[in-house]
């Protein structure tokens, strides 16, 4: 059995990976093909107030008559967007960072470390408050590219410690001895060997970040166009949703968020056990 | 007769199957006697080892029995085990370097052990203190943490701690394979010290490397992929080896009380058959330059000569 | 160990600094004069909003080099001046924040304290007890998943709103003033359960999970396994497991504490708890940027502080830095 074809052998007996997958799906379909179903612009006052769920309105309305359901699919969209995004980002930072102060070690590796500690102190959310907090305009990209530059140090600490390992093996020494430069190696040697936990750093990432930006959005930090699930949920608090029992205001935007997040959990799981062999269940 | 080990038949779990370890092994060792465990890596020596101390998932017990100064060791029943490990049968494992809890004190970690079978550490110190002086570690050991001591403490330590109750079976499992040669030296000293001063009755010394049990041992057990292959008294089976595998094992050294280091052996062509549901007969018949037809058939492991056992057709 | 936590000192030391950094030069990055900005969002009256453009003029103090604004802005600070409120002109900043600080506490400390010993030990049993294992396994997943704030939703929902038994919003009935009285008290906690819970909830299952799995790890190191050798019984043998694992639980909860804190402010709006999560939400609709640039000083200054006091935890607890084996 070749090693590839036993790795997907694996991960297709691999139940968490299967239903982490499967959920994921789900709301990705939800989120692509949703909008196209909803009949109202998601922020138009189309209906009436605080009406439940019924055939025209599929997740009923809000307090001022605007379509849940339209809310809903176009909010997942941006709950995507700000994983993939904010998580491509925290994670590609944190592996830039990392495979450098892991391969170059020294003071290179003294003061990435020095930095990286001190972000990773930081409370995220903190200074992503400050920061939303003065911009005028906010839009989904920009929250991203904030919620990345702030996520990343703990996945370059684990870098770092796999690249601490991996710099010592025979193929790196060969690469360093023919003469390639750091870059090539690091891309080329280094990189490579560590794609299955790149993948689930990526994974840790994009849930964190969806998770990130819910807390930034239900504090009014968030888009100041558009919707976004923890925006649906800031609203539904400040216009009484809670006191007035729309339930169907409150519970989906939460629920997808959970089921989403806990998805890409479960996956990263189940890839660990594929992954590493030790942990595969017998 | 100190050990004896009936039909032990020794496998491992995988997703694709069984892995035979350990198939049929029956042997004896006796009172005193050292024995060594030779063969390559892989080929089951510290699974045979290990299965009579400490039998952990995946490893699973098949069929066989393990008689231990006449009675019989429930080596299938971990919880029953307990009450004959480490007083009776004791294991110097191959990672003693790593194998203290890091964060008790030494002299805690024995007290707690002692502990647990209503032995007072108080009444055993002083012999402990004997025991540290012969392997020359300072009491205050006692006192400190595994990791302020140096591999080689701490894999001393150990030793004089597996040791500590007397048991009639002490498990030497690849002890000398990350050392160099002088420490090789005193560490085979200490073993043969521990038999003569009767810490410990008998010693299986598990090791892939002859050379040193030239040095140390009474007799060699020689394995080959999960099959007994030969025992003899040490000096026979160097002088006159009688399996084609041992014979080529006794050949692949550069000469006789010289180290062997690598692992593979270089000397012997083809390398040894996966141990995934094997088909019967004698393991080594693929890369035997004497194989013949009957070597489809599992040969048994029978006596030629008064203590020299060996599994051939062509040594019947 | 001096050397080990003065190393540690000097990064929350500096790290404070860079915070107070950010601090200051955020509002001066952005586009535009900031004071212009802010007061031009404002809903004020015309005689107040004169007033406050002095004073911003004056606490931004533009017209200054920039070296002398930032060093200004650290004897301000060390003062103890955040500047004033405009939520609750003209209170100072700190003495708003100081009014939410005991709010934060009282529902923090036992909550991390509570979630992280539980979590500890039901992680611990689960890695020994089959079904215990099969239900927290998922349900752990499932809590670490839910955002802060919808779990305290969905619980003030069900057991606020379609059963009434706990209040939602508030740290105590309007009808009863704050003061020293068993019926006080009981009104107090009695608003607390629920966004306790939620917090709890959260955290307990992401130490439980931490927890099983390090446990595992731990049955399966060697030193375990030499004591099975020995025949010490399971109790010993997950006795020093136990041991072991808390070790990187008590470091998780230092590198935790961000988020524990995010979503505490999340939690805290979503109950109107008066916190400073509360204050932060009534910041960000007063556009109150005093107040929020006071509770930014102020987070990091808690999480610092109990980062500090974790490491001196851990330093005790574990001898590899108590004696100074590892450098980090």
């Amino acid at each position: 059995m070749g090693s590839r074809s036993e790795l997907l052998y694996f991960a297709w007996r691999n139940v968490k990976l299967r239903i982490g997958l499967g959920i994921l799906l789900v709301f990705t379909l939800a989120a692509l093909i949703g909008p196209y179903f909803a009949h109202h612009d998601p922020n138009a006052y189309v209906g009436p107030p605080g009406y439940p769920p019924s055939a025209e309105y599929w997740l009923g309305t809000t307090t001022f008559g605007q379509d849940v359901y339209s809310q809903f699919v176009h909010g997942l969209r941006s709950t995507f967007v700000v994983g993939l995004l904010g998580g491509g980002i925290g994670t590609i930072l944190g592996v830039c960072i990392g495979l450098l102060a892991g391969y170059r070690g020294g003071w290179v590796d003294e003061i990435l470390n020095m930095f990286t500690n001190i972000i990773l102190i930081l409370p995220t959310l903190a200074v992503l408050i400050i920061i939303a907090a003065y911009l005028t305009v906010r839009g989904i990209v920009v929250e991203s590219i904030f919620i990345g530059c702030t996520s990343w140090p703990w996945a370059a600490r684990a870098i770092r410690a796999q690249t601490f390992s991996l710099r010592v093996r025979e193929f790196v020494d060969l690469a360093r001895m023919s003469g390639r430069g750091t870059l090539k190696i690091m891309l080329t040697e280094i990189a490579p060997n560590m794609m299955s936990y790149l993948f689930m750093v990526f994974i840790l990432q994009f849930g964190g970040a969806i998770l990130n930006a819910a807390t930034l959005d239900f504090i009014g930090l968030g888009p100041t166009q558009g919707v976004s699930l923890g925006l649906m949920l800031n609203n539904a608090v400040l216009w009484a949703a809670l006191q007035l029992g729309m339930w169907w205001w409150l519970i989906p935007p939460g629920a997808a968020i959970t089921a989403i997040v806990g998805a890409l959990y479960v996956m990263n799981v189940g890839l660990d056990e594929i992954f590493n062999p030790k942990l595969r269940e017998l | 007769m100190a050990l004896r080990v009936e039909n032990l038949r020794i496998y491992y779990r995988t997703l694709h199957g069984y892995v035979h370890a350990v198939e049929g092994a029956t042997f004896s060792v006796r009172d005193g006697e050292i024995m060594g465990l030779a063969g390559e890596s892989g080929c089951g020596k510290t699974t045979l080892g290990h299965s009579l101390v400490y039998m952990k998932p995946p490893m699973i017990y098949m069929e066989g029995k393990v008689f231990l100064d006449g009675q019989e060791l429930p080596i299938w029943d971990m919880r029953r085990m307990n009450e004959f490990r480490w007083r009776l049968v004791s294991i110097i494992p191959q990672y003693a370097m790593n194998a203290l809890n890091p964060t008790r004190r030494i002299g805690h970690l024995i007290a707690d052990l002692l502990a647990e079978r209503g032995l007072s550490y108080k009444h055993v110190l002083p012999e402990l203190k004997r025991r540290l002086d012969l392997v020359q570690l300072s009491p205050e050991v006692l006192d400190r943490y595994p990791f302020e001591l140096s591999g080689g403490m701490r894999q001393r330590m150990v030793m004089v701690i597996s040791t500590l109750l007397n048991p009639s079976l002490l498990i030497a499992d690849e002890i000398t394979s990350a050392l160099d040669v002088s420490t090789q030296k005193a560490v085979c000293e200490m073993i043969i010290e521990f038999r003569n001063r009767g810490f410990v009755r008998s010693t299986i010394f598990i090791t892939h490397d002859m050379s040193i049990l030239y040095q140390i041992a009474d007799t060699v057990l020689v394995m080959y992929a999960g099959q007994l292959v030969e025992k003899a008294p040490v000096e026979e089976i160097f002088r006159s080896p009688r399996h084609p595998y041992t014979r080529m094992l006794i050949a692949a050294l550069p000469r006789v009380g010289a180290r062997q280091r690598t692992e593979r052996l270089r000397g012997i062509p083809g390398s040894p058959p996966r141990l995934l549901d094997p088909p019967p007969g004698c393991r080594f018949r693929d890369r035997c330059p004497v194989a013949f037809e009957r070597c489809t058939e599992t040969p048994p492991f029978v006596e030629v000569e008064p203590g020299h056992f060996v599994a051939c057709w062509r040594e019947i | 160990m001096a050397r080990y936590l003065s190393r540690k000192l000097m990064i929350y030391i500096f790290t404070f600094f860079v915070a107070v950094t950010i601090d200051w030069l955020i509002p001066r990055l952005m586009p535009g004069n900031p004071v212009d900005i802010m007061v031009s969002r404002m809903a004020l009256r015309a005689d107040v909003a004169e007033v406050m453009r002095s004073y911003y003029l004056r606490a931004f103090q533009l017209d200054l080099p920039l070296w002398q604004q930032y060093l200004n802005f650290w004897a301000a600070l060390l003062r103890g001046d955040l500047g004033i409120s405009i939520w609750l002109f003209p209170q100072p900043v700190l003495s708003v924040i100081a009014r939410a600080v005991p709010y934060d506490l009282f529902l923090l400390v036992p909550a991390i304290l509570l979630s992280w010993i539980l979590g500890n030990q039901i992680g611990a049993m689960a890695a020994r007890v089959r079904w215990l294992d099969n239900t927290i396994l998922p349900l752990g997943y499932i809590l670490t998943a839910t955002p802060y704030m919808w779990l305290a939703l969905l619980l003030a929902w069900a057991l606020g709103h379609v059963v009434k038994i706990f209040p939602i919003a508030g740290a105590y009935s309007f009808n009863i003033r704050p003061h020293l009285s068993w019926l006080f008290i009981k009104d107090l906690l009695w608003h607390w359960f629920l966004p306790f819970l939620s917090l709890f909830l959260v955290m307990f299952g992401g130490w439980a999970i931490g927890m099983r799995n390090m446990i595992i790890y731990e049955l399966e190191a060697e030193y375990s396994r030499y004591l099975g050798s020995l025949g010490a019984s399971q109790r010993l043998i997950r006795r020093y497991a136990f041991r072991n694992a808390i070790l990187p639980q008590i470091t998780g909860l230092a590198l935790q504490l961000g988020a524990i804190v995010a979503g505490a402010v999340a939690t805290e709006i979503a109950f109107a708890y008066p916190g400073t999560g509360y204050l932060i939400l009534q910041a960000v609709q007063n556009q109150d940027y005093f107040l929020l640039q006071g509770c930014f000083l102020f987070i990091i200054t808690g999480v610092l502080l109990a980062n500090f006091v974790i490491d001196i935890i851990y330093t005790l607890v574990d001898p590899r830095t108590r004696l100074g084996m590892v450098g980090e």
